[in-house]
């Protein structure tokens, strides 16, 4: 297999190439602004996994980010504990809360589920806003420590942070690659392409879903503490809803339903934003009819818009089965599934 | 007691205004099962628009409205164009990613234009009237009776004249409506004017004794979500009846409960009804 060799050559040096960027990019501000990315990137494929592969739109994401991001923080600094039984606790914490909320939230459906999660999500968000004598208010939270040192390694540093939160995402990229490959991924697909379907050949979609919707939000609280710890302060914004509705554009633009996706998306649209810093609330002018036209055109984003440009020039390559691609792709939307794979 | 009347026509009044913005996201939903999250920024965008007719021409209030009705209902025919009508077949989970792009658009629109302050909207109406103890704006009155002449109209748009009829009988069956000769588009363009101007008649409204401003429409929009899944989405009379419930809840829990977590009281509700009953309270065939 000629091609997954060089796939996994391309995935290496993609890597490597993570790994030495410190060294090239002296700038401390860049390295900032990369390392901001890849949170974010690893509260995007929590998102992922949920909306992309099981086709449940969660709108009550930023408040998962929010609520790991306050009980990393609240553990630190109030209970003192140490960091790192601190951030598996917040893990934990938000992973509860979600197996609570998912076991009511996906009785409903659809646009149910979206309204839902929003009102949920506008729910985390007022609760911690005003619950001033736990979370602060809206003075927010200060002096949350960064990372405690493990053994002779510590992560005081830009450059230490930064390989810190690649290793979270590295090991993030894994989980799903597994999981979208396996058997458990299939079903989540298959949940999505049709429930009633999924449910007739023997799967338990409110199982499924469950573990889905649990998974999702403990990457979003994954996501949610190594932001406090980077940042070092956290306020109620956090788990507004304009936070979900970025999330959704890193989402959007990258690709959803694809591995490569969120990772591509959240670091374009959060320097190209950084570039346009001069436009600050206006941003939105931009990337929201961006949203719009993308989710028209290029429903799976940059990446499946790449393979798609991939598999056109692979056909004519080939030239005899171009057609016979051509007709089973444009008949059905699941084809992609196979394309969606090599993304 | 003093305080329990006051409290119920404020309820009223606030009822009012969600009502009619529940009534265009309703007519929305049943015609196209869109739940359009960009229905917000319509109506923030015709407070605005109100607004800058009134101080930039010296229009009258009532010609304000209209133009800003016009505008609005536009506005949302437009979107209906460019952005749903495309999105026809496409999954459910695109129609509300592309309508959140919309009102992430249109509100950074209107803080570009307008920008981020909060504005008063100076109102005719001023005047004090005591009916039976009670103290009452004129404008506060005005916000009822418009109110009820709206949702009065509507029914009768809908009941008795033809082209109220194709809409509700594309909210019952697309495809067969589509069958006796309907035109579906025009119906979903007509549906969308009838739901911006909806919105622009709720926000100029209220505008008066609210503040404008770009998010203006944030938590309205959350709460008609609130009301169209209590009332069954796609109902009308739902709309209508959910958002008065909603109104009542409000104003009294701000008194007797917390004025702090008013706001919380429409999504802990709508929390507790979805919990037990999944698909809203009632069904959506509901016309």
């Amino acid at each position: 297999m000629p091609a997954m060799t060089k796939k996994s050559i391309a995935l290496i040096a993609l890597i490597i190439g993570a790994m030495v960027i410190p060294f090239i990019i002296q700038n401390e501000y860049w390295l900032h602004i990369l390392t901001l990315s890849f949170i974010w990137s690893i509260a995007v494929y929590g998102l992922n996994i949920l909306a992309g592969y099981t086709g449940y739109l969660s709108l009550a994401h930023a408040g998962f980010f929010a609520i790991g991001a306050y009980a990393l923080g609240l553990l630190t600094v109030k209970v003192g504990l140490n960091y790192w039984v601190a951030l598996i606790l917040a893990c934990i914490i938000t992973s509860g809360i979600g197996f609570l909320i998912g076991l009511i939230a996906l009785r409903t459906r659809e646009h149910f589920f979206a309204i839902y999660t929003l009102c949920v999500g506008y729910v985390i968000y007022l609760v911690i806003d005003k619950w001033d004598s736990l979370t602060g208010g809206v003075r927010g939270l200060i002096g949350i420590p960064a990372p405690s040192n493990i053994g002779p390694i510590s992560f005081q540093s830009a450059t230490s942070q930064y390989y810190l939160i690649l290793f979270f995402l590295l090991a993030t990229v894994l989980v799903m690659y597994r999981i979208v490959h396996s058997l458990t991924g299939r079903t989540f697909i298959a949940i999505r392409n049709s429930e009633e379907l999924a449910q007739t050949i023997g799967i338990s979609t409110m199982k499924n879903k469950l573990t889905v919707f649990v998974l999702s939000t403990f990457f979003a609280g994954l996501a949610g503490a190594l932001y406090a710890s980077f940042i070092r302060f956290i306020g109620p914004d956090i788990g507004y809803t304009a936070i979900i509705f970025d999330l959704l554009t890193y989402l959007l633009v990258g690709g959803i339903g694809t591995l490569a996706g969120p990772v591509v998306g959240t670091i374009l649209i959060v320097s190209v934003s950084q570039s346009l810093q001069f436009l600050q609330d206006y941003r939105m002018l931009i990337f929201g009819p961006m949203l719009t036209l993308i989710i028209i055109f290029y429903p799976r984003g940059i990446v499946g818009m790449v393979s798609e440009w991939k598999m056109k020039w692979f056909n004519k390559k080939k030239k005899t089965p171009a057609e016979k691609w051509k007709s089973t792709y444009s008949d059905s939307k699941d084809v992609r599934e196979d394309k969606v794979k090599e993304g | 007691m003093d305080i329990l009347t006051q409290q119920l026509f404020n309820g009223l009044t606030i009822g009012s205004v969600y009502s009619l913005v529940a009534l265009g996201l309703t007519l929305v939903y049943g015609i196209l099962h869109i739940p359009n999250f960009a229905h917000g920024a319509l109506y923030m965008l015709g407070a605005y628009v109100t607004l800058t007719s009134m101080l930039l021409w010296n229009f009258n209030y009532w010609l304000a409205i209209a133009i800003s009705i016009v505008v609005v209902g536009l506005l949302g025919v437009l979107m209906e164009r460019l952005v749903f009508n495309p999105l026809k077949n496409a999954p459910p989970i695109h129609d509300k990613i592309a309508a959140i792009g919309i009102l992430l658009f249109l509100e950074a629109l209107a803080q570009l234009v307008w920008g981020a302050d909060y504005r008063t909207m100076s109102t005719p109406y001023g005047e004090v009237v005591n009916v039976f103890g009670t103290t009452l704006t004129m404008q506060r009155v005005l916000i009822n009776v418009g109110a009820i002449v709206v949702m009065i109209l509507l029914y009768l748009f809908l009941k008795k004249t033809f082209m109220g009829s194709t809409i509700i009988a594309m909210a019952q069956n697309r495809k067969g409506a589509h069958l006796v000769g309907i035109n579906t588009n025009k119906v979903a363009m007509l549906t969308f004017l009838i739901s911006g101007g909806l919105a622009a008649i709720a926000a100029s409204l209220s505008a008066p004794i609210n503040l404008v401003f770009p998010g203006m429409g944030h938590l309205v929009i959350l709460k008609a979500f609130v009301i169209i899944i209590l009332g069954g989405m796609g109902s009308v009379p739902g709309a209508i009846l959910g958002g008065y419930i909603l109104g009542f809840t409000e104003s009294l829990g701000a008194t007797y409960i917390s004025n702090d977590y008013k706001d919380v009281i429409a999504f802990v509700l709508l929390i507790i009804i979805l919990s037990f009953k999944p698909k809203g309270l009632f069904s959506k065939e509901g016309f």
